[in-house]
């Protein structure tokens, strides 16, 4: 369970390029509820999960994670709540370290670390059990640098690391967007299997509205820092993309047309 | 160049190996250019020095050494993560802070060790001939260094090193707090760069402010030089190859110095040049390579 309150952010305060990114939101999640977060760009959703996951700290506002109040916890330190899917399939694994070792790297999210072996024997076959499930063949290469795999094979091996340890939170930043369409219909299928299994309290942006309408319990709509839209249950499984535009110029107006070529 | 010539350099390769492994600790692992080294060498030397003199056990002074160069790779390491200075001015500001500390340390620019006890006697005192104690005792540390560090970057502690010099934001949302394991890694390095001063100065008999001068752009020499012959692909192997690259940067420097054409000779003054010069080939000579290849 997440809860965000009164959260205010600024970025470069007081200069000419000051942005307000977070205007007064709040927000609360339920244990093991998928919610896809949507909006234009600059709207603040990636804002909002940075926010959660503690790349910054909130000017004013509090954020909680099953009752423990994280807001003045380090990135490093919430990391044990949470696990993250970036973007950028780069940014989720080390290139030169193997296949093995970074996942020995993932299943000691938020523990102490010490002088024992990094990689154990013991923990190769687990490794190399659900390796298999992802259907990529990567069981097999357990001594491959990561550096080799694709931008599709890295960012499936990340979905895996984020979930080895079962996160009280998982934080997806268009982890899909950067990926070729079949690709990127394979990682939302495993994102939705491993959600669905796990029972994960999950935060999922994407530019696709579809995504958004087919995946997740919730939908929220963010539009320059604060919630403008925020549906669940029968009400969101009937929505429909033309619903969610109109629902962007009904609160909007105008200024928003271009946004929708953008969504569309 | 003759045989003890070419002996003398490999024992300069070794111990001045152990300082290249700590060069590569920082400037390949953790991508951390650091130039704290030329004050850290210096520093082991004069810790050592000092402590032999006061009828400290030399193996012992070594440990002394090992904690003063890990002081001073901290300082340089705060500086950059807690108080955000730029990694180079950050371990420049060290540097030369501890050309005021090793005076103080020493009393004075240098320390005589003549007569006194070194980590030699527990070699010559078998009747091993001088030079040939050098190179045992030398070429056990060097290795004795290699493999624990080889070993200590496969541990948990060790992986999160290196995934830190890889890839910071991966590790950080790994639940690794990457300003503490800067802090760590910069340490152990300079740790092993003022292990490296402290045997020199107890080869050479005497440890000396000015000692440290350059030891970065040896350091980087051997690196590379190690790295374009001896290759990267492990681990292991890159810190052997950083261990041989030592020994190979100090064997050519040897040959060029005894190089005699016509009436030319190089002086001791001209190894800078000839170090620029090692550095420029190694860095061109994969790119020369590929092209050769290419054609």
């Amino acid at each position: 369970m997440i809860v965000l309150d009164s959260i205010v952010k600024y970025f470069h305060r007081g200069s000419v390029n000051e942005v307000f990114a977070l205007n007064n939101l709040s927000l609360t999640i339920g244990e093991g509820e998928f919610v896809s977060v949507i909006g234009s760009n600059g709207a603040g959703k990636s804002t909002l999960l940075n926010c959660i996951a503690g790349g910054f700290f909130p000017d004013s506002g509090t954020v909680s994670i099953n009752g423990l109040d994280v807001t003045r916890w380090p990135e490093y330190k919430r990391a044990g709540l949470i696990a993250r899917v970036f973007q950028d399939p780069l940014l989720g694994t080390c290139p030169s370290a193997t296949i093995e070792q970074n996942m020995a790297l993932a299943i000691r999210r938020g523990r102490r670390r010490g002088l024992a072996p990094g990689v154990r024997h013991a923990d190769r076959e687990r490794f190399r059990r659900e390796l298999a499930q992802l259907g990529l063949g990567l069981e097999d290469r357990l001594l491959d640098k990561v550096g080799l795999l694709s931008g599709g094979q890295r960012q499936a091996l990340t979905m895996l690391m984020a979930t080895m340890v079962r996160p009280e939170v998982l934080l997806l930043d268009e982890h899909i967007a950067a990926l070729d369409p079949k690709t990127a219909g394979q990682i939302l299928l495993l994102t939705r299997d491993i959600v669905a299994g796990q029972r994960l309290t999950t935060l999922m942006i994407t530019h696709n509205m579809k995504h958004a309408i087919a995946f997740g319990d919730r939908l929220i709509m963010l539009h320059q820092g604060r919630i403008i839209f925020d549906v669940a249950g029968d009400d969101k499984k009937n929505l429909t993309v033309a619903d969610l535009l109109a629902r962007f110029y009904q609160t909007q107006g105008e200024e928003l047309a271009l946004d929708s070529l953008l969504l569309g | 160049m003759t045989f003890y010539a070419a002996l003398g350099a490999i024992e300069q390769g070794c111990v001045y190996g152990i300082m290249v492994i700590g060069v590569y600790l920082t400037f390949r692992i953790l991508d951390f250019p650091d130039l704290t080294v030329d004050g850290s060498l210096p520093l082991g030397a004069a810790i050592s020095a000092v402590a032999i003199t006061h009828g400290i056990n030399p193996f012992l002074s070594l440990f002394l050494a090992l904690a003063g160069g890990f002081l001073a790779g901290m300082a340089t390491a705060v500086l950059n993560t807690k108080f955000k200075i730029l990694h180079l001015l950050a371990s420049i500001l060290t540097m030369i802070a501890l050309y005021s500390i090793n005076i103080r340390i020493m009393a004075g620019p240098n320390v005589a060790l003549l007569g006194s006890a070194t980590v030699f006697d527990a070699v010559t005192a078998f009747g091993v001939q001088a030079h040939f104690a050098g190179l045992i005792i030398f070429g056990s540390f060097a290795v004795l260094v290699v493999a624990l560090v080889v070993w200590f970057l496969g541990t948990e502690i060790g992986q999160a090193i290196l995934a830190t010099g890889d890839n910071p934001q991966m590790i950080t949302s790994q639940g690794v707090n990457t300003h503490t394991i800067i802090i760590l890694g910069v340490g152990i390095s300079n740790a092993l760069v003022a292990l490296s001063g402290a045997l020199v100065a107890q080869n050479q008999g005497a440890a000396d402010v000015g000692m440290g001068i350059g030891t970065i752009v040896a350091g980087l020499a051997s690196v590379i030089i190690g790295e374009t012959v001896f290759g990267a692909r492990t681990i292991a192997r890159a810190f052997i190859a950083a261990l041989l690259g030592s020994i190979v940067y100090r064997l050519a420097i040897a040959l060029a110095l005894g190089l005699e054409i016509g009436g030319f000779k190089f002086n001791p003054s001209d190894l800078n040049l000839i170090t620029a010069v090692l550095v420029v080939i190694a860095l061109i000579t994969p790119n020369l390579k590929r092209r050769l290849i290419e054609r």
